[in-house]
């Protein structure tokens, strides 16, 4: 990994910001991931969290144990520790292996609402817009907004819609989405302005699994459209919707 | 011994000090709004500090003690009383079944905390009690406690149990009593309607424009009733960046104080998204974040810059001052 682009800048006094690049790259995200894997195995005393973001990943810590109660400055401790696992993931350079996650989604319809919207915008008819979002690979980048909720990259710019201008008061979980270039899952029902184009009955968030969320930031995506049939045979529980 | 809810309040919710470790699957921390009055609050009563306690916000609940136990109410003072008499805070307090714990007038701050020895018999979510109430987990059944529920308490900790037999003695007739004594007040966050707030100059900070760079610093702000548990919402002189590049989503933690579009500054809290996408102007040390969530809505805050080391400083005064509490405790059990 060439780690001399590498930023180091505090936010606040419990966390440091390692900021890898300034534009949403793939080579970027596959750096912060492996930092951050290998930071998960080697975690410091006083380590709290990390949180990996589009081009930074940023590390919680208690500032009162890592610098041995005031003795020693904590920050400075901290980036000792960032550079030093910089310099073992440029020796790794691996290349990460990641999960194809299917996601089964039912487009148009009262489970895509704006499916015909984004449709007449991009001058294409739904078939065609569907065909478009099933296409694509998508890249889990990060998780945020909500639990489980992902930031994904990879969609066509030719189904590329603005937000709504006037967000619909419930968007349900497990609704997928277009807001400009972005495309997105709801892993819970909040209030939403993104372009509804279909739903998966899948759930993304799901607090009684041992792993509360279906993907991860790495995971690859792939859109498979069905029918409202299938849909109501692969419902999953409504807990944590 | 349980708890039953006479009264809601405003927004009463079970909390801890926050969920840790799932913030990088978007999960939020949640927990208390004022962690240093939580955490003493059970360090009173001989609970571990990130045990769970119940949080009040301005209009408090009407609580009924179905068997006797040991108290303590740290925060805000809204004014409790127990049976009607007036209650002092930040000390352990012996309520014996039957006794009614209720609010009053806001005399100072915004949020309050009432732990109890032993705490809730309440399951965790992914590591924590606290009450996630976007996504109905968490606290008392994933919701803000209301009138009727009955919260099962744990039996008093082994230091709640010493203190509550030093307090019998001399409880006498009467329905409660409190201990003598409590932390010194110079050890506690100051709770002021208008404080000076130590602030760290955030990642964009750079990105305002010199005035606005310099009225963050000269003038007043006002906190909104629009705030929440999420975030205060700031009025005052409006921030403008110089160009309008928006930040790609990165980290946004308590404290982060960000700048949409609009230019009102929005300062972060309990309820904070994981990661944001508004210019960063400022982060709010953490040693003054009790100073600045007791600010009660309407009232004003001055911001003043920090330094990284001066922050530091704070913070370690501020641990090594939970640290005397628990020191303190420790010896009046002995004695």
């Amino acid at each position: 990994m060439p780690t001399s682009n590498v930023r180091l800048y505090p936010l606040g006094d419990t966390a440091i910001v390692v900021q890898f690049g300034d534009t949403i790259k793939r080579n970027t995200h596959y750096d912060i991931q492996a930092f951050g894997a290998l930071l998960a195995q080697n975690p410091f005393q006083g380590f709290i969290e990390y949180v990996p973001a589009f081009t930074t990943l940023t590390i919680y810590y208690n500032p009162f144990i890592v610098s041995q109660q005031g003795l020693i400055d904590p920050y400075h401790k901290v980036a000792g520790i960032v550079n030093e696992l910089l310099q073992q993931v440029n020796q790794v350079n691996s290349v990460p292996s990641f999960r194809l996650v299917e996601i089964p989604v039912c487009y148009g319809g009262s489970y895509g609402p704006d499916l015909e919207l984004v449709a007449e915008l991009n001058q294409l008819s739904p078939e065609e817009v569907i065909t478009i979002h099933t296409t694509g690979d998508y890249l889990v980048y990060m998780l945020g907004f909500a639990p489980g909720f992902p930031y994904l990259g990879g969609m066509s710019e030719k189904i590329a819609t603005p937000r709504k201008s006037k967000p619909r008061a419930k968007v349900w979980a497990g609704s997928v989405g277009i807001a400009g270039k972005q495309t997105g899952i709801y892993s819970l029902a909040t209030p939403g302005g993104w372009q509804i184009i279909g739903r998966t009955p899948l759930q993304l968030f799901n607090y009684h699994r041992n792993t509360p969320c279906l993907l991860q930031p790495g995971d690859h995506i792939k859109f498979i459209p069905i029918s409202e049939k299938e849909f109501e045979s692969k419902k999953e529980g409504r807990n944590g919707a | 011994m349980g708890l039953k809810i006479l009264h809601s309040g405003l927004l009463t919710t079970i909390q801890d000090t926050g969920r840790i470790g799932y913030q990088k699957e978007g999960i939020l921390v949640s927990g208390a709004m004022d962690t240093f009055a939580i955490r003493v609050g059970n360090i009173l009563v001989g609970n571990p500090e990130n045990a769970a306690a119940i949080e009040t916000t301005f209009l408090g609940p009407k609580i009924r003690f179905e068997e006797a136990g040991l108290i303590a109410i740290t925060g805000a003072d809204l004014s409790p009383t127990i049976n009607g008499e007036q209650v002092k805070m930040w000390r352990p307090l012996l309520v014996s079944a039957g006794c009614t714990l209720e609010f009053g007038t806001p005399r100072s701050g915004s949020w309050s905390y009432i732990a109890v020895s032993g705490s809730f018999k309440i399951p965790q979510v992914l590591g924590s009690y606290a009450t996630y109430l976007r996504a109905d987990f968490g606290g008392f059944k994933g919701k803000p406690l209301h009138v009727g529920d009955i919260i099962p308490v744990h039996g008093p900790s082994e230091i709640g149990a010493k203190l509550s037999q030093k307090l019998k003695l001399s409880l006498g007739t009467k329905a409660w009593c409190g201990v003598n004594w409590t932390p010194d007040p110079a050890l506690l966050p100051v709770i002021s309607p208008d404080p000076t707030i130590k602030v760290l100059k955030g990642p964009e900070y750079e990105w305002f424009a010199r005035p606005s760079a310099e009225k963050f610093w000269q003038e007043k702000f006002i906190v909104t009733s629009d705030s929440d548990r999420m975030g205060y919402q700031l009025r005052g002189p409006e921030l403008s960046v110089t160009d309008k590049t928006e930040i790609i989503s990165s980290a946004v933690s308590f404290g982060t104080i960000q700048v949409p579009p609009d230019g009102h500054p929005i300062v972060l809290l309990a309820d904070h998204q994981t990661t944001g996408g508004y210019p960063r102007i400022g982060q709010v040390c953490s040693a003054h974040f009790s100073s600045f969530v007791q600010v009660p809505m309407g009232k004003k805050i001055t911001f003043q810059e920090a330094t990284l080391p001066e922050a530091q400083s704070l913070y370690y005064q501020q641990e090594r001052n939970i640290l005397h509490i628990k020191r303190a405790l420790h010896l009046k059990i002995i004695s």
